[in-house]
């Protein structure tokens, strides 16, 4: 198998690793670079647990190589918080009831922080038509649709 | 309610749950996120027949694979296990016959996961086809070959048959009565996070397993007996479940595997299963065919009802002895029913395992017996939610089956979601393609007895408190996502008057937390809920008593709030709660207490009344309103009202979030989820495969489809929860399928008398309609099922004691002489 090794730019820092080409940017990330913040929930593309942002954009980990990541910016949810404290889709998160189990909250707010960069003041059913392809099993959604209205009201009153 | 809560410190009050800051920051640990040096990972084979005899297994090659380290199969398995004692039929790895697609037959364990599936490639399974049992009709028709040599007989596991009172006696005399089938499809759980686990053999030489699990206890004691190491020679940690449902309640294959390899390797090994893997692991909804048999006063009062079931229980036992009676055991909870026959058979298909979901076997019925009920306000011309709330049980009463009612909330329940919902402009008054539809549910607060049958608390709780004023809290419960954890917390730091952040939770741990038997049965709140009350109360009689000394008064003049102790006469006289701590530490050494659980004793004395006994019974009612379009049957649902009694809310947070997520999994149950199967071609094996073994087919509610929910809590504080509380978990799921059926007959006059209801159905039902047919979509017929003669049990009005009658079915109900 061919080892390669690249240089990938992850949550602000440069990193270089050495892998087997076949790999996805979901395992580098997990079991290369140790960032488990990311999950896996189908190895399809279908359930969002894996999303992470590439240059801003998100993108499920599980379906891209690493390898077509070369030189770009990627963020995982280990990059959100700034030193202890959390950014304000995590701390709208933990006390809206976002998580339950958590599993799936790693995806939904790297999917919310492209949304709320993109569009501040997202309506509710704007907000549930970005986290669609972010599947929850345990809160029927609408404290997550809570939870990122919350913290865009935040947001943009830091930014004010 | 609002000036109760007052007298409270944090319950009630919207709290960031203790675990929340890790999980918004992806820091918390699930199984797959552990790594250990000399970690090696583990894959399994698994059966590609349905049912078949394995003549040989050859893993020579898988052994001489480069990077492989070890390949097991049954013959490293020679001890069956099971959740249940009755039903200990499974082998980690099969060791002679499979039972279903999926059924693992060996394991691999190499460096890597990539290696590890090479080389599973390269064992070679010689298989004998057996004949498949694809459905209950078909085990019931055919005897032979019986998936199990043990059961009932042929392919029927459980059988059984309850009759409190004389329901045929009673149906004659009623002025009408209902007779209907209904059909409840499987469905799975669909977890997020996929199953894992780490096994290893710690420096003390003992093993280590950590592993997403809802029961590490049941766990521990099937470990111990497959493994036959002792079980103190065992420890299992509960990772933090990325969601249950019940689907990591059963021991797995892949844990005992795992655990085996790291003893014979004497290195960690993992296993994460793929997500198709997870929908072999299954154990999940039973599809249920139901037939009720209702009879009603001419004013909509029930006089008894005759509940038949038949489950499809897949290829083994697992909770299966308990799923069977939960398809009738609740039924008599909701409404008064004075007599009621209850006859359940489950059979054994080739189908990956069914065992409990979010519900446990009550979904099924409810379904059914909500729908029938909508059907009986319909045609005595009665508003179905002024029928439910005349007849709704009592409070402190007995049903027929004696299960004691504690504290309901149900009619207030009715009431709420009426008003709120606009039922009265809107049932039967909608235009055409718009309806609304109500229904009502209840469900148990933990079951009255422990899966294997003991003497013992069904939970411990240990607290650790010292002079850093730090309290640390010990309990067996598992975290799911639930808010276990918080609940724990919830209540010793109210008792002590301090915040929950102050709290830490250590839980989930055999080998240093006292035993709780798991998260399930809806249990965590009520049971480990009093030993925490109990633990803390203790620990709190010894701060107080050296606080008093201190502050000169009376110990129960002693106040613990907001992280101070002080008199109750004079709070300005007091200190830090970290001040008395040391005052108690000093008074009385280290400062420990524990408190412990066991369920009260339940009325019903007859064989099998152990299932349905709970302490508390919660209650929920519902309204849904739907939109049908006549023309494609396609089904959107705008909204939904429901109102749960919770008997006291610890967190709303935390309790609004278990209601939406039970409604949200309620209606994907409703609308679209379900586990079915195919056979293939018999070019290709005529095998019994899944339709849909992955997450692209299998669907479920995205957040475009789930509606708003309005919610309001009810809280009948229940004298057996602790500071009254009752469970949230699984009760609000459990009316969302009825409702939604209901709403689809109020919108188009069909009736969907199965779930799913697809808009397929609705077309159908309609096309019925437009030919002038019944416009009803469900099944057709009940087949002859060999029910036993019932164990008969005199209702508590009747004259009974609780016990069976002795005289034989078929003999006339002998009425208790009064002495």
């Amino acid at each position: 198998m061919n080892a390669v090794r690249i240089k990938l730019r992850v949550n602000g820092e440069e990193q270089e690793i050495l892998f087997h080409s076949y790999k996805t940017l979901l395992e580098v990330l997990r079991e290369d670079l140790n960032l488990t913040g990311t999950k896996h929930g189908c190895e399809l593309g279908e359930c969002g647990a894996c999303a992470v942002l590439v240059d801003g954009e998100p993108v499920l980990s599980c379906l891209t190589l690493a390898l077509e990541c070369e030189g770009r910016s990627i963020e995982t949810v280990e990059g959100l918080a700034q030193g202890t404290k959390l950014h304000p889709l995590q701390a709208a998160f933990a006390d809206c009831g976002g998580s339950q189990c958590g599993y799936c909250t790693p995806g939904m707010l790297m999917t919310a922080k492209a949304l709320l960069e993109a569009e501040p003041d997202p309506s509710r059913e704007r907000i549930r038509e970005a986290i669609s392809g972010n599947l929850c099993r345990c809160t029927g959604y609408q404290q997550i649709v809570d939870a990122i209205e919350r913290a865009a009201a935040e947001m943009r009153g830091t930014r004010a | 309610m609002s000036t109760e809560n007052k007298r409270f410190n944090v319950i009630g009050k919207a709290r960031r749950r203790v675990d929340g800051r890790a999980k918004a920051l992806g820091q918390l640990r699930f199984a797959d996120d552990l790594v250990l040096p000399r970690m090696l990972h583990c894959k399994m084979l698994r059966s590609s027949l349905p049912h078949a005899v394995i003549e040989s297994i050859d893993v020579t090659r898988a052994e001489q694979h480069p990077g492989v380290h070890l390949v097991l199969t049954g013959k490293d398995f020679p001890i069956p296990f099971g959740i249940m004692p009755v039903s200990l039929d499974e082998y980690a790895l099969a060791p002679e016959r499979v039972r279903y697609v999926g059924d693992p037959v060996a394991a691999v364990i190499a460096g890597d996961e990539h290696t590890a599936n090479e080389a599973l490639d390269l064992i070679e399974v010689k298989y004998r086809p057996l004949p498949t049992i694809a459905t209950p009709e078909e085990a019931l028709a055919h005897p032979e070959p019986r998936i199990h040599d043990y059961g009932e007989q042929g392919n029927i596991h459980r059988n059984l048959a309850y009759e409190f009172g004389d329901v045929e006696e009673a149906l004659a005399k009623s002025e009408h009565v209902f007779e209907d089938t209904f059909f409840f499809q499987g469905n799975t759980h669909l977890a997020m996070e996929q199953q894992a686990a780490l096994a290893t053999v710690e420096g003390d030489g003992k093993l280590l397993l950590s592993t997403s699990t809802q029961n590490p206890h049941y766990l521990h004691r099937q470990l111990s007996r497959v493994l036959q190491m002792p079980a103190s020679h065992i420890r299992v940690i509960a990772t933090p479940n990325g969601g249950g449902f019940g689907g990591k309640c059963d021991p797995a294959n892949h844990e005992i595997v795992v655990s085996k390899a790291a003893l014979l390797l004497g290195r960690p090994v993992k296993i994460c299963l793929t997500r198709e893997e997870v929908f072999y692991q299954h154990r999940g909804r039973h599809p249920v065919l139901m037939k009720f048999r209702t009879g009603v006063t001419k004013d909509g009062k029930l006089t008894a009802m005759h509940l038949q079931t038949l489950l499809d229980g897949g290829g083994y036992g697992s909770h299966g002895p308990a799923s069977t009676f939960y398809t009738g055991v609740l039924t008599p909870v909701t409404y008064e029913l004075p007599r009621f026959k209850f006859e359940a058979c489950r059979t054994f298909t080739n189908k990956p395992p069914c065992g409990p979901k979010r519900g446990h076997g009550t979904p099924q019925p409810r379904f059914g017996q909500e729908v029938q009920l909508d059907k009986i306000a319909e045609k005595l011309g009665l508003d179905p939610a002024d029928m439910r709330l005349n007849m709704v049980t009592k409070r402190d009463s007995l049903t027929a089956s004696w299960l004691r009612i504690g504290s309901t909330g149900l009619a207030e329940c009715i009431r709420t979601v009426v008003e709120r919902s606009g039922w009265k402009q809107k049932h039967r008054k909608l235009p055409l393609g718009r309806g609304v539809g109500i229904a009502c549910s209840a469900y148990m607060c933990g079951a009255g007895v422990s899966i294997y049958w003991n003497k013992m608390p069904h939970t411990g709780v240990q607290l650790l408190l010292d002079r850093s004023g730090q309290v640390t809290v010990f309990c067996g419960a598992t975290e799911l996502g639930q808010g276990s954890d918080d609940v724990l917390a919830t209540i010793v730091a109210e008792v002590l008057g301090i915040d929950t952040g102050l709290v830490r939770c250590v839980t989930g741990d055999t080998g240093i937390t006292p035993i709780d038997l798991g998260s399930y049965s809806s249990r965590v709140t009520v049971m480990m809920g009093n030993a925490a009350l109990q633990a803390a109360g203790r620990v709190r009689e010894s701060i107080a008593a050296a606080a008093s000394e201190s502050l000169g008064v009376a110990p129960d003049r002693v106040v613990f709030s907001q992280g101070r102790v002080f008199a109750a006469e004079d709070p300005d006289k007091g200190m830090s709660f970290t001040e008395a701590i040391a005052l108690a530490e000093a008074k009385f050494g280290t400062l420990s207490t524990v408190g412990s659980y066991s369920p009260p004793r339940a009325p019903g004395r007859y064989k099998g009344a152990g299932v349905g006994p709970s302490p508390a019974y919660s209650f929920s009612a519902c309204v849904v309103e739907t939109e049908v379009d006549p023309e494609t049957g396609w089904i959107t649902v705008p909204k939904i009202w429901i109102a749960h009694d919770i008997g006291r809310t610890l967190n709303p947070v935390l309790a609004r979030g278990q209601v939406i997520g039970g409604v949200y999994m309620g209606l994907g149950e409703a609308l679209m989820e379900e586990q079915v199967f195919r056979r293939l071609p018999p070019k290709l094996s005529g095998a019994l495969v899944h339709r849909i073994p992955s997450l692209l087919e299998y669907k479920s509610l995205t957040a475009l489809d789930m509606p708003e929910v309005d919610v309001t809590l009810i809280e009948e504080p229940d004298a057996n929860g602790p500071f009254g509380a009752k469970e949230a978990g699984q009760g609000p799921l459990l009316p969302v399928m009825p409702a939604v059926a209901n709403a689809i007959y109020d919108a188009v006059g069909v009736r969907i008398d199965e779930v799913p209801i697809t808009p397929d159905k609705v077309l159908r039902a309609l096309e019925l309609k437009a030919q002038g047919k019944t416009p009803r979509v469900g099944p057709e017929n009940f087949p002859q099922v060999p029910y036993p003669a019932p164990i008969r049990v005199l209702p508590p009005w009747e004259g009974g004691d609780g016990d069976e009658l002795k005289s034989p079915a078929g003999e006339p109900w002998r009425k208790k002489v009064a002495a």
